[in-house]
């Protein structure tokens, strides 16, 4: 399982992703834009409209009440010994109910071979507001992830090939905030059982049991189309044979209209699997309808 | 030093109301005050009759009075010398079943308007912020 696979997954996925992208720009006429530049966030590397590696309270696109919104997405992270690889599809119905599906690749070049999962997302808006209001946007989500690699995570001692995580975001934009401009800042709550993501699978030797994990981000827009800010993801620690360890990244993202957002990031995603100082670059492309 | 002192609380009480209109019509000034701000409402008034998403709103209005009452509201908000004598936003708008699609419609028509005058970020985040205010009294529910 080398560059050879690789090759082989790729052609394929995206072709099919193409293929879907053409059907969504098909139904544009249902899709809404009632929504603000960049209130529809971005994508995170599950499938999640949010940050980066965050889920936002946001809903994902710019499907206002009574609007549907779709977004296709690729995200893409390079640290000194794996490769993360994402690709993932949003359907949103009026600011009110996200769906997502997303499938991730991690390769792993020091070790050999790679890891994958699908990531099948639900997320519902309770109450609040991200622009309007003095309260901030809460939203419930779910994330049930299947792990299609298991070998590897079970004999590092994973119990599950499969699991669900359970978040509560809340997020709040203020339009003139800290020198007068704009900033919009997302907190999360996850209850986990998965190991790096699950791409390790779910539980393990050292803790079989869900844990709450702590997740922020923070932005502040240099003008409407420029956001840039700062994300930390604290993360579970159940396998014995390799420490886990919590993520952060600083962010740019670029809004130049309601079609496409861009991110690069700088990522500090410590030791994975016993691998020291994962730092590099990660990227994200989405395009809404 | 009883001298510096009362030279002191007399320096401050004399600088302290200037301090405070300075601050309370900031963000008049900052919109070029009386001519700015009519000048901005002239542009978006422009925006908004080329915005096929909310057009339907206008159909029946008096352009003329429109653009009147908006720049003087808009001088009240911004803490201009003015008293806006319309109607509140509740009674302006009861009826027209404002949807939240269309209120960001308007407020991107403004954004336009205010990049199309040359207003400064920082600027057109503070006059969002305060009109962003109004959404409740706006919007059906």
């Amino acid at each position: 399982m080398t560059k050879h696979n690789m090759i082989k997954l790729y052609p394929r996925t995206w072709r099919s992703w193409l293929f879907m992208a053409a059907l969504l720009t098909g139904s544009q006429a249902y899709a809404g834009d009632g929504k603000l530049l960049a209130t529809g966030a971005v994508t995170s590397i599950e499938g999640a409209g949010g940050g980066g590696i965050v889920p936002w309270a946001t809903t994902a696109s710019y499907a206002e009440k009574g609007e549907w919104g779709f977004t296709v997405n690729g995200n893409f992270a390079d640290v000194d010994d794996f490769q993360l690889g994402v690709q993932s599809l949003n359907v949103t119905y009026g600011n009110r109910i996200e769906m997502s599906y997303a499938q991730q690749r991690l390769g792993l070049n020091t070790i050999g071979g790679d890891l994958q999962q699908q990531i099948y997302g639900l997320k519902v808006r309770l109450s609040g507001d991200l622009v309007y209001g003095d309260l901030p946007q809460i939203s419930l989500g779910l994330q049930h992830k299947r792990n299609t690699t298991f070998a590897l995570p079970q004999a590092v001692g994973a119990a599950d090939d499969s699991g669900t995580d359970i978040y509560l975001s809340a997020a709040k934009a203020w339009l003139a905030g800290p020198f007068e401009r704009t900033w919009v800042a997302n907190l999360t709550l996850r209850a986990t059982k998965a190991n790096q993501l699950g791409l390790l699978g779910f539980g393990g030797d050292k803790n079989d049991d869900y844990e709450a994990m702590a997740e922020a981000s923070l932005g502040m827009f240099v003008n409407r189309h420029w956001l840039i800010g700062a994300e930390y993801r604290q993360k579970p620690d159940n396998l014995g044979f390799a420490k886990e360890y919590d993520w952060r990244d600083i962010f740019v993202g670029w809004f130049p209209n309601k079609s496409v957002a861009l991110v690069v990031a700088y990522v500090d995603l410590k030791s994975i699997a016993g691998l020291p100082d994962q730092t590099g670059a990660y990227a994200s492309l989405q395009i809404s309808f | 030093m009883k001298h510096l002192v009362a030279l002191l609380v007399l320096c401050a009480v004399s600088i302290a109301p200037s301090l405070a209109q300075a601050k309370s019509d900031t963000l008049y000034q900052e919109l070029g005050a009386q001519q700015g701000i009519s000048d901005l409402m002239t542009t978006f008034v422009l925006e908004i009759a080329e915005d096929e998403r909310v057009i339907h709103h206008f159909e029946n209005v008096d352009i003329d009075r429109f653009h009147r009452m908006l720049s003087l509201h808009l001088c009240e908000l911004t803490g201009g010398p003015c008293t806006y004598t319309g109607a509140d936003m509740v009674e302006v708008h009861r009826g027209m079943a404002i949807t939240r699609a269309e209120f960001n419609a308007v407020v991107e028509d403004l954004i336009a308007a205010m990049e199309a005058e040359g207003v400064p970020t920082a600027t057109q985040n503070k006059l969002l912020a305060r009109l962003a205010e109004l959404h409740g009294e706006i919007v059906a529910r």
